[in-house]
């Protein structure tokens, strides 16, 4: 079990809680995550990565266990702790616009 | 017993307003979606309770909402648009150009006749339609492939296409508008399109017969005479009356002729409605006075209406989709400003009240007349 904490615009859209909970079948990697986290909440599909090249939204980053994985290949494995789900995988919107 | 549903898209979410044929009391729900911009709300002609909403933030891109009971509750339905084939380049704002990249929704055009069929005018400016209520998006891209689409360049806000109106005389004639390329028709259902701004001028055009680049900022039609069309373009009110085969200007004696919003009376064709902006680079309103001008002889000659709006130290805008008016024996007009205020006048503009006056910035105005 994967626990994913979204940015609140998110949580409002799929109308749940700050933290969510995947299964991901296979190897944990962001990719998987994400497919997951868009197959148990379609309102987000399109919403953290583009629908059609599936690329991180720009103003979106991603980080667990105190690195910034935004920019690491999305079938990389997850670290171990988020993989345990002792740690979250934190989808976080940037502080931009004032 | 009639009533109306006012529909307000703002900055930061939307709001639904109802109230019975005297429009002097209002329920208020909202913010629904609250966060978010809301850039339109239209509710469908067929099926009055079906409404749709885009829904936008730059952070997450697009999403469609769907509401079947009128606004209480919400599904999000297909948020995916995809331009047909490669979109290849516009030309930015310097000359060079510019990849078609879509950005968001900035108009729901239900069809008037068809329940699950709905249009979708986007930025970059492509006419989208889906004709299964949301669930699926295909691009009618004979108008983005038009032999002017990579001479099309964004307006202030972007390269959007904000005005999309069926004829309801011609199944097969529909019209839109685009900031900055100008108005276009078909007339094969959207399958072709052609420019339709001959007789307008744009001083910063220096082909003073060009077809394509004029900023028009919105275009209206009243459905019992579909053959003449209302325009407010970036500067100038202009009108056609052969279908926009030809346009002429009928600013007349109004204070500024730049300007966003203009609507038609729901039962007289020839009165009409603008909101002038002191300018394109002010972006509000003149002398600090909000006015709505009337026109009762189909342009050239309007009168101010003031009853009821701020005639000081008011400096707000009123943007391209946020005016409407409503079908009530004595016709209802509603706007909003980019100051929270939504103003109505249950009696063709005569009186204003504010059914609200601390909204977020307000993009779009619609209403529903419920009988």
């Amino acid at each position: 079990m994967i626990r994913v904490v979204l940015p609140p615009n998110l949580r409002t859209l799929a109308r749940v809680g700050k933290e969510v909970e995947v299964n991901v079948d296979g190897q944990a990697t962001q990719q998987a995550v994400l497919d997951a986290l868009e197959a148990m909440y379609p309102a987000l599909r399109g919403t953290i990565r583009d629908s059609v090249t599936k690329r991180r939204r720009p103003l979106l980053r991603f980080f667990a266990c105190m690195e910034d994985l935004s920019d690491a290949p999305p079938d990389a494995p997850l670290p171990p702790e988020v993989v345990s789900g002792k740690e979250p995988y934190l989808i976080v919107g940037a502080i931009a616009g004032g | 017993m009639s009533s109306v549903r006012v529909l307000v898209g703002t900055r930061k979410g939307a709001f639904v307003m109802t109230s019975d044929e005297a429009r002097k009391r209002w329920e208020i729900t909202g913010p629904h979606f609250a966060g978010w911009e809301i850039y339109h709300l239209k509710a469908s002609p067929v099926e009055p309770d079906r409404l749709y909403a885009s829904q936008s933030r730059g952070w997450f891109g697009q999403v469609l909402q769907r509401s079947d009971d009128g606004g209480k509750t919400w599904e999000p339905t297909n948020n995916e648009f995809r331009y047909d084939g490669d979109p290849g380049t516009h030309t930015w704002y310097d000359g060079s150009p510019h990849p078609w990249e879509f950005a968001r929704v900035w108009h729901l055009e239900p069809s008037r006749t068809e329940a699950d069929t709905v249009y979708a005018g986007v930025e970059d400016a492509a006419l989208f339609r889906s004709t299964d209520g949301g669930k699926s998006w295909e691009e009618l891209s004979g108008l983005r492939k038009h032999e002017s689409g990579p001479n099309w360049a964004p307006g202030a806000g972007g390269l959007c296409l904000h005005t999309i109106i069926e004829d309801p005389s011609n199944k097969d004639r529909m019209y839109i508008a685009i900031s900055s390329a100008g108005v276009f028709r078909t007339d094969d259902g959207g399958s072709t399109w052609r420019p339709a701004n001959k007789g307008l001028h744009s001083e910063y055009i220096p082909d003073p017969n060009a077809e394509v680049g004029h900023c028009v900022h919105r275009i209206a039609l009243h459905p019992s005479r579909p053959n003449t069309l209302f325009m407010q373009k970036h500067w100038d009110v202009m009108r056609s009356d052969d279908c926009a085969e030809s346009w002429q200007e009928i600013s007349g004696n109004l204070p500024t002729d730049f300007g966003f919003v203009i609507d038609v009376h729901a039962h007289e064709p020839e009165t009409v409605y603008v909101i002038p902006i002191k300018s394109d680079s002010d972006h509000f309103v003149p002398d600090g006075k909000l006015r709505v001008y009337r026109s009762r002889s189909g342009g050239s000659e309007w009168e101010p209406l003031t009853n009821g709006l701020p005639q000081r130290d008011c400096y707000v805008n009123v943007l391209r989709d946020a005016m409407a008016v409503d079908s009530l024996d004595s016709c209802g007009i509603y706007f909003g400003t980019t100051g929270g205020q939504v103003y109505a006048s249950a009696d063709a503009g005569d009186s204003w009240e504010p059914i609200v006056r601390d909204l977020p910035s307000v993009l779009s105005v619609e209403v529903q007349t419920l009988r």
